[in-house]
């Protein structure tokens, strides 16, 4: 294991670190060694990258602080227009320093000001002969800013002749950033996934004061075992970790196992980290629910989750073009005579279509369909006779709003507008089924 | 500003008038168009209070309606951020991870009455749990940008809007020129925290003592559908950064199904949030209450006939499912009949009959002898009384009033039976007189109920009722004629009373007979062996079954049956029979189908195709396909664009316009000869086809520069 290890530094502070990142010690050197000592310029812009959750942003952190090393921490969601994030970096370099209160509100519009302010900022700190840290996080959010923020955050060093370095965090590769006419390459470094063994070394860390570490990490082995195909989030790992330690410490509070009763406690909690899986990991239900339910000691089958209720009740009339829509979605343009003509003659499936028509149009999707299309299926497939009355037009406009049926192309609404059907084949079956239709016998894929 | 019109254009909005005025007008309306002295003023006074009355009514049952919900939501809120008050440094709650606590609110699919809903929400939590409530709407969120500043815009008014009173220096910022970022929010949230501490006891004790220390901050989605993921998204994130400085609760008003949060948000985001899930009543439920509460009860004189009310119903069922657009309706209703019918003045409560009765006009005298009901009712009365009703004007009214008071008697006894009724037909299978009671209500008011099949076949399924159900209904029975308010019921109670006592002294005597009968044809049965006897015998005993006498609670069954069919003949004949019945019942459905359900594609085609309709000049009838030149320019060309296909050849249309238009003019063909058209009709010809363009019949065509596209029928 590399041991962390500067001359600029002293060694009690960066110990200290290393008990706080766990596996991401090569990192850390790594970047140490580019910062350099405090004084001496580092690289002016740094690009770090890896997946959700790989300790990017605690890293950084973690090593910014703990090091005391001058720096400011902005979230470029956070901060969503260019001006709000350039004048949330200038208050927090005026508020560094406890005693100086901000006194006039920030004005920067643009990075001229940004630059102008910058120098003066620093100027104002004293912070000359130190190196500055500004470090974006969710970085990929600049490029929807104007195009000059990018390429400027990265040679802010050059702009602003200033000892600064811009450490860029996002969890995309630099590659999709790089503008088209070009900018200054970043020095780029990947953090990789933890493994399965750093998962299980960095939950176990924090064990409750309560019990010993051992237990805890038998416990999070257990967990891993379960969530680790389908979660490798370590937030959320955690946070399932703490929401099922007290079922899995049950037996052990009633008396009925000792804490090296590993096999008895993996057989009490692992059918209780399956339903957690179904239940509380897909937001089925919520944490603060499964916490009561657990209390409680009530079974999850009582409380049904959200996907449970997909049922929608509609309109009499809003049902039936809801029906037509999703036909005229699926259905290819000619087959609205064989379906919906009396005398429309015997058509084989295999000689009819062309080729292309021959692949599900399941597979493919909703097709656009006018609205005229929408209205003579209608009035087909509804028994008595249909009345185009405002409010059929109006119920067109109240399910585009419900987003069951979308617009497509929106310029004109007088210009033929088209829609497209977005429910899925399940739902419409479960509709048809209220009013006594067979929808499955009207669609070509399952002719 | 918003618009009712469902077309997109440019509109103009005058500045209101003031309130005093308008209310001045309103009564002039009324008057204006009926000159004569037929108490207009007195109606409209009349229809003004029970308006007012009904709408009070509505919204109360409103309430009541959205209590549970709302309590619901109050203590899930209440709970939220408990851990926020306390502060705890638990092991637990340290690991755990914060997430936004968050309500789905599924509404169902009426948006239009959601609005109602959500102000009812957010006054309760401003008196119960926090001063601090936004609500948002995706139209005003088209951005994350425009979202913070609606949200701090809302909630920096609503601190001042509480505050303002007592103190002068608090922040008066304009919205402008805050950041709108979230740890301005923060800010802003710990000095409004802070300051509350600050306060004196006493001045606590008034303002917020109903909410705690630091109240959480409710942020609704009002509709959730409509908001774009991004935006959704970038808030929630953001804001799960703060929840340790801000406690923050969200509230998102679904109108499809819960599922609509997993489309919108990925699980990255959701699994930011603690969604827990909160339904409202199913409209139809409400529904059914507001027609109990409205319709079905003496309190308010006013009625709605049989056809109207199938059309309000149907436009709830079929179209909108909207409650509030059903009371809309039945405003309209209301209106309508104050306004058209002038003998309405007497659609008033009971204590106020005599004396509107007597103060009527001579005017007002004949109205009622017009009447076709009251006719009817003339022409059974013998002779000498007939002359008396028709000439002598205070014997009417005499009459009139004695005929109104049973008028009222009727509504009151009907409602009780009704409801007894229904109470035997919701409980058979297939419920062959309807499950709700709406709809028995709809067949009861269209024609005599007891001649239809439904009834028979509903009588027929009750006399096949078993004995406990049978005993229970005759006891909801009882409770619903006890409770009602009609006078003679006290016979039917005893009687339906001494049916009971009937039941329960059978059950002893009952029981030893049936076994005798049973065991001794078991008896019979086992002797017989073969196949063909047994047969036989079984035939025999079906055969001596049928002709047996029937027991006695089979007896006791056909007499309450029966004396359910006499309550129903009695009590349940149709309003249209009864006398006076225009004065209260409203009943001009095609008029309400003319303002509710308007068609202004068969409107538009009817004006087009057959201006006769509408500009009622007799030249411009005309039968059959054929175009009189007579008609407008507009006409014309409707007429003749309707023979083209999908693309319309401009240089065609315009000759056979001007054939038709000069057609009448020169018959001797003196025009025709020549190619040129003539400028003026040429002139007039552009402008019927912009006109059309306008209305949305045509567009001009990129295909082809000379024509136009047909964008209605058979355009493709």
């Amino acid at each position: 294991m590399p041991n962390l290890d500067h001359p600029a530094y002293p060694a009690d502070d960066l110990f200290h670190l290393e008990s706080l990142v766990p596996c991401r010690e090569s990192q850390v050197s790594m970047l140490l060694s580019i910062f350099g000592e405090r004084q001496q310029f580092s690289f002016p812009s740094i690009f770090i990258y890896g997946h959700t959750s790989s300790g990017k942003t605690y890293v950084m952190q973690t090593l910014l602080t703990t090091l005391q090393l001058p720096h400011v921490f902005v979230n470029c969601v956070e901060y969503f227009t260019s001006r709000l994030l350039l004048e949330e970096i200038l208050i927090q370099l005026q508020n560094r320093s406890p005693g100086t209160e901000q006194t006039s509100p920030v004005h920067c519009d643009t990075l001229n000001d940004f630059v102008r302010l910058f120098k003066q900022a620093v100027a104002s700190q004293k912070l000359q002969d130190e190196t500055l840290y500004i470090v974006l996080d969710r970085a990929e959010q600049l490029r929807e800013m104007e195009a000059n923020i990018l390429p400027a955050f990265l040679r802010l060093q050059e702009l602003t002749d200033r000892n600064v370095t811009v450490v860029l965090l996002s969890e995309i590769v630099w590659e999709l950033f790089r503008p088209n006419i070009g900018c200054f390459e970043p020095f780029t470094m990947y953090f990789p996934d933890y493994s399965i063994g750093h998962l299980q070394k960095i939950l176990s860390q924090n064990h409750p004061p309560e019990y010993s570490a051992d237990f805890y990490a038998a416990y999070i082995n257990i967990l891993l075992g379960v969530f680790y195909m389908v979660c490798r989030d370590l937030k959320e790992l955690q946070h399932l970790a703490a929401l099922n330690f007290a079922k899995y410490c049950e037996p052990v509070v009633r008396g009925e196992a000792n804490e090296r009763d590993t096999r008895k406690l993996w057989k009490n909690i692992e059918p209780h980290l399956k339903k957690a899986m179904q239940t509380v990991y897909l937001r089925e239900i919520s944490s603060s629910q499964w916490e009561r339910l657990q209390h409680d000691g009530g079974e999850p089958g009582q409380l049904k989750g959200l996907s449970a209720h997909t049922h929608v009740e509609l309109p009499y009339y809003s049902k039936f073009l809801l029906i037509a829509a999703y036909i005229a979605s699926y259905n290819p343009v000619r087959t609205d005579k064989r379906f919906f003509l009396k005398h429309h003659g015997k058509i084989r499936k295999t000689n009819f279509m062309k080729k292309h028509e021959k692949t599900s149009n399941h597979l493919l999707g909703p097709k656009p369909f006018p609205l005229d299309r929408l209205l003579a299926i209608l009035y087909s497939i509804v028994d008595n006779r249909v009345v185009p009355t405002a409010n059929i037009f109006s119920q067109i406009t109240s399910l585009v709003t419900l987003q069951l049926l979308s617009m497509v192309g929106q310029n004109d609404q007088l210009d033929g507008p088209r829609y497209k059907c977005t429910v899925s084949l399940d739902f419409i079956r479960a509709i048809a089924r209220t009013v006594n239709f067979d929808i499955i016998k009207y669609l070509y894929d399952f002719l | 500003m918003s618009t009712c019109s469902v077309s997109k254009g440019c509109f103009v909005f005058k500045p209101s008038t003031k309130k005093r005025r308008l209310s001045e007008k309103t009564d002039h309306y009324f008057r204006s168009t009926s000159n004569d002295s037929e108490d207009t003023v007195l109606r409209f006074i009349t229809c003004q209070s029970l308006w007012s009355q009904i709408k009070s009514e509505t919204e109360q049952i409103q309430e009541d309606m959205n209590k549970q919900l709302l309590d619901n939501l109050v203590s899930f809120l209440s709970r939220s951020h408990s851990d926020f008050q306390e502060k705890t440094t638990e092991w637990t709650s340290r690991m755990k991870f914060r997430e936004i606590p968050t309500a789905a609110l599924v509404l169902g699919v009426n948006v239009t009455d959601h609005d109602l809903t959500f102000r009812g929400l957010s006054d309760v939590l401003q008196n119960n749990i926090t001063p601090y409530v936004a609500l948002l709407e995706a139209k005003d969120c088209p951005g994350i940008k425009n979202l913070m500043q609606k949200l701090m815009g809302q909630l920096m008014n609503c601190d001042i809007d509480v505050d303002s009173l007592e103190d002068e220096d608090c922040v008066q910022v304009s919205q402008n020129k805050i950041r709108c970022s979230m740890p301005s929010l923060i800010s802003w949230y710990e000095s409004v925290t802070k300051k509350t501490d600050s306060e004196t006891p006493s001045e606590k004790r008034n303002s917020s003592s109903r909410h705690w220390q630091s109240p959480p901050v409710v942020v609704v989605f009002k509709d959730m559908e409509s908001f774009t993921t991004k935006v959704l998204q970038d808030f929630i994130v953001i804001s799960s950064q703060h929840i340790h400085e801000l406690p923050l609760v969200l509230i998102f008003g679904i109108a499809t199904s819960p599922m609509i949060i997993h489309r919108l948000l990925p699980h990255s985001v959701s699994s930011l949030l603690c969604i827990e899930l909160f339904q409202s009543l199913s409209c139809k439920e409400h529904l059914s209450t507001i027609i109990d509460k409205l319709l079905l009860t003496s309190h308010f004189p006013f009625k709605l006939g049989e056809k109207v009310l199938q059309v309000l119903i149907n436009i709830f069922l079929y179209h909108d499912f909207s409650v509030q657009n059903f009371i809309k309706g039945f405003q309209l209703c209301i209106v309508e009949h104050f306004y058209s019918q002038p003998l309405s003045v007497l659609c008033c409560h009971l204590v106020d009959i005599k004396k509107r009765v007597y103060s009527l006009s001579h005017d007002q005298c004949e109205n009622i002898r017009r009447l076709p009901s009251f006719r009817r009712y003339v022409e059974k009365q013998e002779s000498g009384k007939q002359i008396e009703l028709l000439t002598n004007d205070s014997f009417l009214k005499e009459e009139t009033e004695k005929l109104l008071e049973d008028l009222h008697v009727y509504h009151e006894n009907y409602v009780s039976i009704l409801r007894c009724l229904h109470v035997f037909t919701s409980s058979l299978p297939k419920y062959p007189l309807g499950k709700q009671i709406r709809e028995l209500h709809c067949a009861c008011l269209e024609n005599q109920v007891w001649e239809t099949n439904e009834y028979e076949s509903s009588l027929q399924l009750a006399r096949m009722l078993n004995k406990t159900d049978l005993v229970t209904m005759l006891q909801q029975c009882v409770e619903i004629l006890v409770s009602s308010s009609g006078k003679e019921f006290d016979k039917t109670v005893k009687h339906l009373k001494e049916f009971l006592t009937q039941f329960q002294n059978l059950e002893a005597s009952e029981a030893s007979q049936e076994q005798d009968v049973s065991v001794s044809s078991q008896k019979e049965l086992q002797k017989k062996t073969d196949l063909y006897h047994l047969q036989k015998t079984l035939l025999e005993l079906k055969e001596s079954r049928r002709s047996k006498k029937l027991t006695k609670f089979e007896m006791l069954r056909f007499e309450v049956v029966d004396y359910i069919d006499r309550l129903v003949r009695k009590y349940l004949v149709p309003a249209g029979d009864r006398t006076l019945h225009e004065i209260v019942y409203f009943n001009a459905a095609t008029v309400l189908r003319g303002h509710l359900n308007a068609a202004p594609r068969t409107a538009l085609h009817t004006a087009l195709n057959n201006p006769h309709w509408y500009l009622k000049n007799e030249a411009l009838k005309c039968d059959g396909g054929g175009i009189s030149n007579k008609a407008p320019d507009i006409c014309i060309v409707y007429k003749l664009h309707l023979e083209c296909g999908r693309l319309i050849n401009l240089v065609d249309w315009l000759e056979a316009f001007s054939t038709v238009v000069t057609a009448a003019e020169e018959p001797n063909g003196d025009a025709a000869s020549s190619d040129q058209v003539d400028d003026i009709i040429h002139a007039r010809f552009i402008r019927a086809v912009s006109e059309l363009e306008l209305l949305g019949f045509i567009k001009p065509s990129k295909q082809k520069t000379d024509h136009v596209a047909r964008l209605t029928w058979g355009g493709c």
